[in-house]
């Protein structure tokens, strides 16, 4: 008994990225509706270097990393690649480093918000490591270069497991495959074919394959006939966006990216918005969210629970709202009006 | 008014390609109109479908013939032996841009408004390029090859497209961040070009961020120029929000020769039901057909033709299903005919 006291008052450590660009501002607003609410969290903050670490080849160091390997679950806000050659990109070595091979997106229309699509409630799964993301490139002749997209069966079980095994947790239905086969018939194909052998394993959710042009005709169409999609790296990338369209823009979809060993990196699904960034302007809703994905994972439901309430029902008021969804809040009025509500 | 060369309205002999599913439906639709208004055209008809391993070499030496040819759609067997056969036609004639007219119909309420954008794709290599290989087992690979040539040649044809249809903007997508050699080859050819026509707007944006603007802001875009894969989504999206498959007119068109099929999905055969009840949608097979007869140089016949099918559809009595009625392909025909003027 003691021990379950002692263990549910020291805090969890926790590492926070809080990136670039509107990256401090709206990690300032998370630690600070998280601190409101009272979540054990304590965070290990960890910023993007400014020399190039020999150890990651980037400017991430050696340290961050091994900060979230310890922690096993983080936050991080969006960081942007310096330009300039000899380094990798820091998505990418956080990517490849922490083996963060699937990122989960969950996209609802939040109540309050409305949007041209109402009834949107579904989540995608990209694969995160390989693909057309793979980073080989090559000028074969002038003129002509090549691009190469690599699929694994490996890669490909092991986010098509994760997303049947997250579809069944969360009670979701079915799991729908986002390929290109009828083209790419290898890549795409080996992609499928191994959704397929996992989809055997769970009889009890239904499966299906979707060619990804006519997916994006579908979801602009009617977004309800989806719940869990799965899909390769770029697909991903390029559907998630697309969707997060749908419900109201990139300032409110989250994302949890899952590692290898249980590892769980939270984060938004934008980029760092250098356009708006230093100018209080930010909606911290996505981040916001991720962190309370990030809270479920840890099993807080509670706090996790009690703070989506409080920021759907600031959105949904509508007096306190950022830019991006039509209002004229700062990130810190916004923040504040979260706070209130919780 | 359009003053013609003597013998300009000589029928012209076009390819026809009823294709797989409902193809044969919407292009007889097509064929009744062409009739109903004596338009200067008259159909060479070749069976082609998608189980086929290549398309019969008569039928590329018709099209090679004619110039121009109309097609719907080839079934394309999902991760079998055979490889597309609408993938196989564009390479064989080199028909290396594929142009979709979004644009909400007059009168067709869908989620979004002032949609009219062009995609102009290139439709020869980039990751349609086919070269894939198994290295060792459970590692596969696949090619993405782009080439100044054909970049190039799509920039041109995009922004030439643009003047000539007096568009003022042209929105390069990419995915250079990631791909910082393959599409920087396609970036830096579109903005090579884009220099040449300084009257016209240029910029850039991520595919990503591209469909993400396209399904909450579409209005702000203009004609896009985007490599194979890209352009198949944002024209299948741009499609979606504006009325969907069923409506969208587009073609393919190289130096020679142009196939003029429904724009977005262009493979797509519909399913058993739409097949069985005969009730896929004409018009955007009869919106291509008079883009077609544009491109033969009829306008006229062109403009009939589009302003007929506008107003039955703005009337709203004869739609089909996925429009949110209950037509059949025939009485939708029936209702263009009558409309004709
Ligand atoms: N949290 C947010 N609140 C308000 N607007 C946002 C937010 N995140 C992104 N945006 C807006 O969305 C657009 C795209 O932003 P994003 O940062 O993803 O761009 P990006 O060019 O992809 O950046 P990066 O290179 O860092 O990925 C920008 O106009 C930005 O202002
Ligand atoms: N001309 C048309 N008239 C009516 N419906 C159409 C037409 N063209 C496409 N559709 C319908 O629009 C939907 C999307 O078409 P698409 O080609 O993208 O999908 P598909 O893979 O063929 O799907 P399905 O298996 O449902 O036919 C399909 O349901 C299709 O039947
Ligand atoms: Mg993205
Ligand atoms: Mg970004």
């Amino acid at each position: 008994i003691l021990r379950n006291y002692l263990c549910s008052m020291s805090p969890i450590q926790a590492t926070m990225f809080p990136g670039d660009g509107i990256g401090p501002e709206i990690a300032e607003s998370v630690k600070k509706v998280l601190n409101t609410a009272q979540v054990p969290i304590q965070w290990e903050e960890h910023f993007v270097g400014d020399k190039v670490d020999p150890r990651t080849q980037s400017f991430l160091t050696w340290e961050s990393l091994e900060s979230v390997r310890t922690n096993r679950v983080g936050l991080k806000g969006p960081m942007a690649t310096p330009i300039g050659k000899g380094h990798r990109s820091l998505n990418l070595t956080l990517r490849k480093e922490l083996g963060l091979y699937a990122n989960v997106r969950p996209c609802y229309s939040l109540s309050g918000f409305k949007t041209r699509y109402d009834d949107v409630n579904l989540v995608t799964i990209r694969e995160n490591t390989e693909g057309e993301y793979s980073g080989l490139e090559h000028q074969v002749v002038r003129g002509v270069v090549e691009s190469l997209k690599i699929i694994t069966r490996t890669a490909s079980l092991r986010v098509a497991e994760y997303a049947f095994h997250y579809a069944r947790t969360e009670g979701r239905e079915k799991v729908s495959a986002i390929h290109k086969a009828n083209i790419m018939r290898k890549t795409d194909g080996l992609f499928l074919t191994c959704c397929r052998e996992v989809a055997e394993k769970y009889p009890d959710i239904k499966y299906e394959e979707v060619i990804i042009d006519n997916c994006c005709m579908m979801l602009v169409k009617n977004p309800a006939l989806f719940d869990v999609l799965v899909m390769p790296n770029l697909y991903g990338d390029i559907i998630s966006d697309l969707c997060a369209g749908l419900v109201g823009g990139l300032g409110l979809t989250p994302s949890c990216n899952i590692g290898e060993g249980g590892i769980a990196l939270a984060e938004a699904v934008h980029g760092s918005a250098p356009d708006i960034a230093g100018k209080n302007l930010a909606n911290p809703t996505a981040l916001l969210l991720s962190a309370v994905m990030m809270l479920r994972h840890l099993k807080l439901h509670d706090k996790a629970e009690q703070i989506h309430n409080a920021i759907t029902k600031t959105i949904a008021e509508g007096k306190y709202r950022t830019a991006d969804l039509g209002g004229t809040s700062t990130t810190t009025d916004f923040t504040k009006a979260i706070c209130d509500n919780l | 008014t359009y003053m013609p060369r003597p013998g300009d309205g000589t029928p012209r002999a076009v390819t026809l390609i009823p294709g797989d599913g409902i193809g044969p439906l919407v292009t007889g639709a097509v064929e009744q109109v062409m009739e109903a208004m004596h338009a200067p055209v008259y159909f060479e008809r070749y069976e082609v479908h998608g189980d086929m391993v290549k398309v019969p070499q008569e039928v590329l030496d018709s099209i090679m013939k004619n110039k121009v040819c109309l097609k719907g759609g080839l079934a394309t067997p999902v991760g079998g032996g055979v490889s597309s056969l609408n993938v196989q036609l564009r390479k064989e004639l080199d028909l290396y841009a594929s142009l979709v007219n979004c644009f909400n119909l007059p009168g067709l309420n869908t989620r979004h408004e002032g949609v009219d954008i062009v995609v102009v794709r290139e439709n020869t290599e980039g990751e349609y390029a086919g070269l894939e290989h198994e290295v060792v087992p459970g590692v596969v690979e696949s090619l993405k090859v782009i080439t100044k040539f054909c970049s190039e040649r799509i920039a041109k044809y995009a922004f030439e497209y643009a003047y000539l249809n007096n568009r003022k903007k042209v929105t390069a997508v990419h995915k250079a961040n990631i791909m910082k050699l393959a599409d920087g080859l396609f970036l830096e050819s579109c903005r090579e070009v884009a220099t040449k026509y300084p009257g016209i707007k240029y910029n850039e944006i991520i595919v990503d961020n591209c469909c993400m603007q396209l399904v909450s802001k579409p209005e702000q875009f203009d004609v896009m120029v985007t490599p194979n894969l890209y352009g198949n989504l944002v024209a299948n999206t741009a499609a979606g929000i504006a009325g969907g498959t069923g409506v969208m007119p587009g073609g393919n068109v190289g130096a020679d020769h142009a196939i003029f099929e429904q724009g977005a999905s262009a493979g797509n055969v519909g399913n058993e039901m739409l097949m069985e009840q005969k009730k896929a949608n004409p018009v955007a097979l009869l919106l291509s057909s008079a883009m077609m007869l544009r491109h033969l140089q009829f306008p006229s016949f062109a403009d009939r033709l589009e302003t007929a099918v506008m107003r039955v559809i703005s009337e709203g009595k004869y739609r089909t299903k996925d429009l949110g009625g209950t037509s059949t392909t025939q009485e939708v025909v029936d209702a263009v005919i009558a409309t004709l003027d």
